[in-house]
């Protein structure tokens, strides 16, 4: 989910496809391993049938791959470890980033509320 | 503030994040060893946190959650395994599960918090996050694009309130 390689389209495809709980669990899951369409429908409230859609959502956002195994369907995650790695470790990065931004603005606001330690500085300047 | 580097180490699983900040040590450890301050910015802007227990000594243990738009809760910890205000802070990070017990199942990583003082004033403060395992990392993988997917809806429902 390298966001800035995707075009707008697959971007809103990612998101929609990501939108849904059901749908979001059932990445967790083929992440972890391979499962079968009936083995999924197994943990959800639903049928066979609106499990298969979900799952063709994925596949067409790209985030899941279907292949028939006998009278079975076999759903797995994509793409390689290494790949979902960076992933991870960008999204991890992105959550860092957001912190340490929210940090700097607790430090700004805090020294907003005294004045008398900083008589140069200007007032007013926090939005 | 100033992000002055990010180091991605794939085979190692780990993320290293650095920025510089012109405070004192002492007034950044406040951010992470006063919890009213932690919940300020520990939440994304969607998911604040509350911290419940903050008891930032070795072998201690701090808990929180993160409340999301609809109310629904998200509860973590830190067990504290090393502790030098206002210097150095090392825990595992982890998620509580519905009996507020650490719920096992799910990964933890490993989190490192230096704040060293730069000879021209001001602090460098590094946090790294470590992972356990490459399966703890795909167990996450799904739950950081859950997150990234909320933190984007965040900003979104920003923009959309600011313009309105």
């Amino acid at each position: 989910m390298v966001v800035d390689q995707l075009s707008d389209a697959d971007v809103d495809r990612l998101f929609h496809a990501l939108a849904d709980a059901t749908r979001r669990d059932i990445v967790r899951r083929v992440l972890v391993g391979d499962e079968s369409v009936s083995g999924l429908a197994r943990h959800y409230p639903m049928s066979v049938t609106a499990v298969q859609k979900h799952v063709a959502v994925l596949e067409e956002a790209g985030l899941v791959e279907r292949r028939r195994q006998g009278r079975e369907q076999r759903v797995s995650g994509r793409p390689d470890a290494l790949h979902r790695a960076h992933e991870l470790l960008d999204a991890v990065e992105d959550l860092w980033r957001g912190r340490l931004e929210r940090m700097a603005d607790v430090l700004a606001a805090d020294e907003a509320h005294r004045p008398h330690d900083h008589p140069n500085r200007t007032r007013g300047e926090r939005p | 503030m100033t992000v002055t580097s990010v180091v991605k180490d794939p085979e190692a699983l780990t993320m290293t994040v650095t920025a510089e900040y012109d405070v004192t040590a002492d007034r950044a450890w406040r951010l992470w060893g006063d919890p009213r301050q932690l919940e300020r910015w520990w939440g994304p802007p969607m998911f604040p946190a509350t911290f419940v227990d903050h008891d930032l000594v070795v072998g201690g243990r701090a808990t929180y959650y993160m409340t999301g738009p609809e109310g629904d809760r998200f509860p973590g910890y830190w067990d504290v395994l090393e502790s030098e205000p206002p210097r150095l802070l090392v825990v595992h990070d982890g998620f509580l599960g519905d009996d507020g017990a650490p719920n096992d199942d799910m990964p933890r990583t490993v989190m490192r918090v230096e704040i060293a003082d730069r000879p021209g004033g001001g602090v460098e403060c590094t946090i790294a996050s470590q992972f356990a395992s490459a399966e703890a990392m795909q167990q996450l993988i799904a739950m950081g694009m859950e997150e990234g997917l909320r933190l984007a809806m965040g900003q979104i429902d920003a923009i959309l309130a600011g313009t309105a």
